[in-house]
């Protein structure tokens, strides 16, 4: 196995590239809006964005803003680099966050404590420019706790 | 609905696992020769049976693998297969060989896999870095270059551990458990002489002190890259009657698919293997208990364990007492991977997912020597790709 961090750290993280289909899901991001497809007659959410709704291939998909809020449905805290742009990187907070509306996402985490990190805790969207590349990514946090109650019902 | 039976494993080649290769770099169409030399050899039949390959795919030439191996190898092909399973590519193989054989299609079927990344080196071309995408695709459109790959979820280590995680939230999680898996594979190995860490024996201590990964995976509980390759010859009842060894056949299978990446899985912690093994237990007419010796696709420990829970050996939830409950040694009362797996054993690519068919094909022949199981007659084999998103079941009988 060879150890990633011995590998150059100047290696570019790879950006996503909006394609003709999901271009409504960057352009939302861009404005601090999560957009995601839904299906009237699959009654759903749907992600990531598609040309037909999956499963029954309908052709009614149309985007809707969502509150982009949501729980954590996983997560693992990477100690080794998953791969080498990221070898500066760890510990990598690495998430799936089940939004409110149904569909899961796969982010990282930030603003976050690896030790507190639970599955099932709420978190909310992070708004991410990435400086000159035109694109945005969504990253999350969890919510911040505003009393002890309220981390108690959580 | 399903196979007959009639169809049998007749012969098996794998190459002792290599840290280092010993040998000199052999191109992929090279490797498929050697292998099927040394699987017609052991099965004692000559070349000339062969009118079917399955093939995972050429290095030297990105299509027309089927055609291009029957040219090289100088075998005309009455059936020719493509399989693209990742890890279960192998078990996929092996039925789909059965499928035709049964059908009468051809007489004997190899089931070819490669396993040394060592290739010769153009001095004209040099070749492309190695990748680090593993499982994903990079390239523009794919859902993972979009949203997955961005954020760094990448590989295999980090989605694993995702789904210990989320198993670990739903039933709990006993990380000695998960290392006993490990500790027992090892044990396999040192009676094993063709795995990486014959000689090596570990303790669930050696695995819980090696280094996190990503959490709660440690470094013991995950594959070691080997040079390797293996191979078995699937062929008719009459090839079977002629060749050298006790015929093994391919009684059921399932195979199932259900994702590329595990954020989308429908169910992260009940698995595909579940579908796969209930299709073919039915299909073969055997139980669980029927099961003499079990051998689990294990890129990781958590791996092992949720596919013996999902393929209905113990219920759901409890595979971790389950696993400390039960000796999965050899000599225990529960044999699983019996010649290390990919865990001790070495994962030789995509040759892995073979290591599970013959080292269950080999206990069914009565030829694992000092790591042999007694009586044993019936084996379960699970191939797993991705990231738990494409699996398939084979229970294959020795008689």
């Amino acid at each position: 196995m060879t150890d990633p961090r011995a590998a150059a750290v100047t290696e570019p993280r790879p950006l996503p590239e909006p394609t003709p289909v999901s271009q409504p899901f960057w352009d939302g991001l861009a404005e601090g809006r999560v957009m995601v497809q839904y299906s009237p007659s699959l009654a759903a959410y749907v992600f990531y964005p598609r040309l037909l709704a999956p499963g029954t291939l309908a052709d009614d998909l149309e985007w809707r803003e969502i509150s982009g809020r949501g729980t954590l449905h996983t997560f693992t805290v990477a100690e080794r680099p998953t791969a080498p742009p990221w070898a500066d990187a760890v510990p990598q907070l690495l998430a799936v966050v089940e939004w409110d509306e149904g569909p899961r996402f796969s982010t990282e985490l930030v603003d976050a404590d690896p030790e507190r990190l639970e599955v099932g805790m709420r978190v909310e969207p992070v708004f991410c420019p990435v400086p000159d590349a035109g694109v945005t990514l969504l990253r999350y946090r969890p919510v911040p706790e505003t009393a002890p109650e309220a981390a108690q019902a959580g | 609905m399903g196979l007959r039976g009639e169809a049998a494993i007749v012969g098996i080649a794998e190459l002792p696992a290599q840290r280092r290769q010993s040998g000199p770099a052999r191109f992929t169409i090279e490797q498929y020769a050697h292998l099927a030399r040394l699987v017609v050899e052991d099965a004692g039949v000559p070349a000339s049976v062969v009118n079917g390959l399955v093939t995972h795919g050429v290095q030297e030439s990105e299509m027309f693998a089927p055609a291009t191996l029957s040219e090289y190898l100088g075998l005309p092909l009455d059936f020719g297969e493509r399989v693209d399973l990742g890890g279960a590519t192998a078990a996929g193989m092996v039925w789909r060989a059965a499928a035709a054989v049964e059908l009468g299609v051809c007489d004997a079927v190899l089931c070819v896999v490669p396993g040394s990344s060592v290739l010769p080196q153009s001095a004209r071309r040099p070749a492309a870095a190695p990748s680090w995408l593993g499982a994903s695709s990079g390239r523009f459109g794919s859902p993972q270059a979009e949203f997955e790959i961005p954020y760094g979820n990448v590989g295999q280590n980090a989605p694993y551990a995702q789904i210990a995680r989320r198993y670990a939230a739903e039933f709990g999680y006993d990380a000695r458990a998960t290392a006993k898996i490990a500790v027992d594979q090892r044990t396999n190995a040192c009676a094993h002489p063709g795995a990486v860490f014959h000689g090596k024996p570990i303790t669930v201590d050696d695995v819980l002190d090696s280094p996190v990964i990503a959490d709660p995976i440690h470094l013991l509980e995950i594959v070691m890259r080997v040079q390797g390759g293996a191979a078995v010859l699937v062929a008719n009842a009459d090839v079977a009657r002629r060749a050298r060894h006790r015929p093994v056949w391919v009684r059921g299978f399932g195979e199932h698919i259900a994702f590329k990446t595990p954020t989308y899985a429908e169910d992260l912690v009940r698995t595909p293997i579940a579908r796969a093994a209930d299709r073919a237990f039915a299909m073969a007419g055997l139980d669980r208990s029927d099961v003499d010796m079990a051998s689990i696709y294990d890129c990781y420990t958590i791996t092992v364990l949720m596919s013996l829970e999902d393929a209905g050996f113990c219920a759901k939830g409890t595979g971790m007492s389950w696993v400390q409950e039960h000796d999965l040694t050899f000599r225990g009362d529960f044999p699983v991977n019996t010649a290390g797996g990919q865990l001790s054993f070495g994962q030789a690519g995509t040759a892995g997912g073979m290591h599970h068919v013959v080292d269950a094909t080999r206990q069914l022949m009565g030829r694992a020597e000092a790591a042999q199981v007694a009586e044993c007659h019936t084996a379960f084999v699970t191939g797993n790709g991705g990231i738990m998103s494409e699996q398939v079941a084979l229970l294959l009988q020795g008689e």
